[in-house]
């Protein structure tokens, strides 16, 4: 298992000014939520993590060994990001599309073999994706893609997850089933990271919390210190009412 | 559907890739075949192995050795390359649109070429400056799209349709301005002319150590098809690679319009009906390129032989006509 340490990072955000450093470890079994308004430089932070762009400032370490130095492919069996915006190339069905999650596992020669395959499907059962294994990506639905996103780097089995608003397009029942993967992604073991939207969610599913206000200041730390309602009416700029329900703190904007 | 028949229809195998690329295999055989035996002198099969095993009269072996093999030999190695140079650009822009002609390498390669010919300059100098034209293209191209900020596909394909614009005016120009007794070898070259080939090797030889060289990589293009940056995040180093891609299909098409001229249309409809009929699995869809496009091009160039022989019609025109039809029907029916 495999623990993602950030140190002393600045994210380039184009146009902003560093802000704080942002020193924190995800280890094996966390759940990170990152939250903050539109523009403030999640997605920036999460491929900055993944190694997609170079920080301004600082190292990103996976097990003490700074991401600069492994090659891609390594990072790729270590790390894998669920993207939040998705381009179709040339047309590929969804079985096709959930097997490229092998490409860091296999060697230039080797063709996908039985066990690949089996992971995908597997995958895509897990995803509730599987009845379109057939299907071209290019018909499916916003939510049936997101979910596909999800059971494509579930085929690439990283130790370390890194998910860009996962629950976007889900309706209720699979923002749930896939916050229920991600926890289950963390008891056994992986280290969990992804952006939300949706304070709930985050207060339900995440032990841990990073908040990036949009100057570039952000916190973090446990849930429960990171979910007070005067911090994160700052953070979004909006007025919050809180109660608690089923044993989680709900947020509901205040008109 | 059952989940054995399930698997064996999509999960990539050494055997599916096989039947295909052996079915083009032999279909390549026997369009090379057709396109020995027919001619403004038709020949039988048998006068053709006669000549194969060392037999045969002067004049059949005279015509089938130096003539109509070299010649069909050269069709298809020029079809190959231009149809994986397409293939090769289609993948790296992820843009349909996208093949040597439509970023300019062609024009390139053909400006280089009629300025040869203005000069009134012979074969092997205007092969050179047809080579030097697609290569001063493809580093106008990628480096204007390089530029001060990011490289997109956008931008890449924006650059290239634009210089191909220029190249154009300036081909245009060259014809406006050139002598009339030069006019019909020059529009001849840009339909693109198989009768200028010489040595079949050399574009035969790139294309099967080009085919060598993507082999190992076509799993890293299928993921480059989905994106640099989902590319990069499960593993492919990319800029090397799009540089690898780029550089392949400028030498390909480099070679193709040096041995016969700017053929057109090859690269852009060859990759497109393979993927309407195989799908996108580069592993296949490339090495099939090259078979097809072969198959395409000396079918092509038979044809432009014998339809008003002995005089000779551009295989341009031929493709196109060829094409056209095919890929419209081919589009047509698709999903």
């Amino acid at each position: 298992m495999n623990r993602l340490e950030i140190s002393e990072l600045v994210v380039n955000v184009p146009g902003r000014r560093d802000g704080r450093p942002l020193s924190l470890s995800v280890e094996p079994g966390q759940v990170w939520g990152v939250l903050g308004p539109n523009g403030a430089g999640k997605t920036t932070l999460l491929h900055t993590l993944a190694g997609l762009r170079a920080p301004r400032a600082g190292r990103v370490l996976v097990d003490g060994r700074p991401l600069a130095a492994l090659s891609r492919r390594q990072v790729a069996r270590t790390l894998g990001l669920v993207f939040q915006e998705r381009h179709d190339g040339f047309p590929a069905t969804v079985r096709e599309t959930a097997l490229i999650g092998r490409h860091p596992w296999l060697s230039p020669w080797q063709m996908e073999g039985a066990e690949d395959l089996r992971l995908a499907e597997a995958a895509l059962e897990r995803l509730d994706v599987d009845h379109l294994a057939e299907r071209l990506v290019s018909t499916l639905s916003g939510g049936e893609r997101q979910r596909l996103a999800i059971a494509t780097v579930l085929t690439q089995a990283p130790n370390i997850w890194l998910a860009d608003e996962p629950s976007n397009h889900l309706d209720l029942h699979h923002q749930t089933a896939v916050m229920a993967l991600l926890s289950e992604q963390a008891a056994q073991g992986k280290a969990v990271m992804m952006c939300l939207h949706d304070l709930n969610l985050a207060a339900r599913w995440c032990d841990h919390l990073l908040l990036l206000y949009p100057g570039g200041e952000a916190c973090w730390g446990p849930a429960e210190r990171m979910l007070v309602p005067a911090a994160l009416e700052r953070l979004y700029g909006q007025r919050l009412a809180t109660a608690k329900i089923d044993g989680a703190p709900v947020f509901v904007p205040v008109r | 559907m059952s989940a054995a028949s399930a698997e064996a229809m999509t999960i990539p195998r050494r055997r599916s890739l096989c039947l295909p690329l052996g079915v083009l295999a032999l279909l390549g055989l026997v369009a090379l075949l057709l396109s020995v035996t027919l001619g403004s002198a038709a020949l039988s099969l048998g006068d053709v192995w006669a000549v194969v095993g060392g037999e045969g009269s002067p004049l059949a072996r005279t015509l089938i050795l130096e003539l109509r093999i070299p010649r069909s030999l050269s069709a298809f190695a020029v079809g190959g390359l231009l149809a994986v140079a397409g293939g090769l650009m289609q993948v790296l822009l992820r843009n349909p649109l996208a093949d040597p002609y439509v970023l300019g390498l062609s024009g390139g390669a053909s400006v280089g070429a009629l300025a040869a010919m203005l000069a009134g300059l012979g074969g092997a100098v205007i092969s050179g400056s047809a080579f030097a034209g697609a290569f001063l293209s493809t580093l106008l191209v990628f480096g204007l799209a390089h530029g001060t900020g990011s490289w997109t596909p956008s931008r890449l394909l924006l650059t290239g349709v634009v210089v191909a614009a220029g190249w154009g005016a300036v081909i245009t120009l060259m014809l406006a301005i050139s002598p009339a007794e030069r006019l019909p070898g020059m529009l001849y070259w840009l339909m693109g002319d198989l009768s200028y080939a010489r040595s079949p090797w050399p574009p035969l030889a790139l294309l099967l150590l080009i085919c060598l060289l993507l082999a190992p990589l076509g799993r890293s293009l299928n993921v480059m098809a989905r994106g640099p940056l989902q590319a990069a995040a499960l593993g492919v180093n990319v800029r090397p690679l799009e540089w690898m891609i780029y550089l392949a299909a400028s030498v390909l098409t480099a070679m193709a319009v040096t041995t016969a001229g700017s053929i057109g249309f090859v690269g852009l409809v060859v990759p497109h009906m393979l993927r309407l009929v195989l799908g996108n699995d580069q592993r296949l869809i490339l090495p099939a390129c090259a078979l097809a496009g072969g198959i395409l091009l000396v079918l092509a160039d038979t044809l432009a032989r014998t339809l008003i022989a002995p005089e000779q019609l551009p295989v341009g025109v031929i493709t196109a006509l060829l094409g056209v039809p095919t890929f419209l029907f081919l589009l047509y029916r698709s999903r």
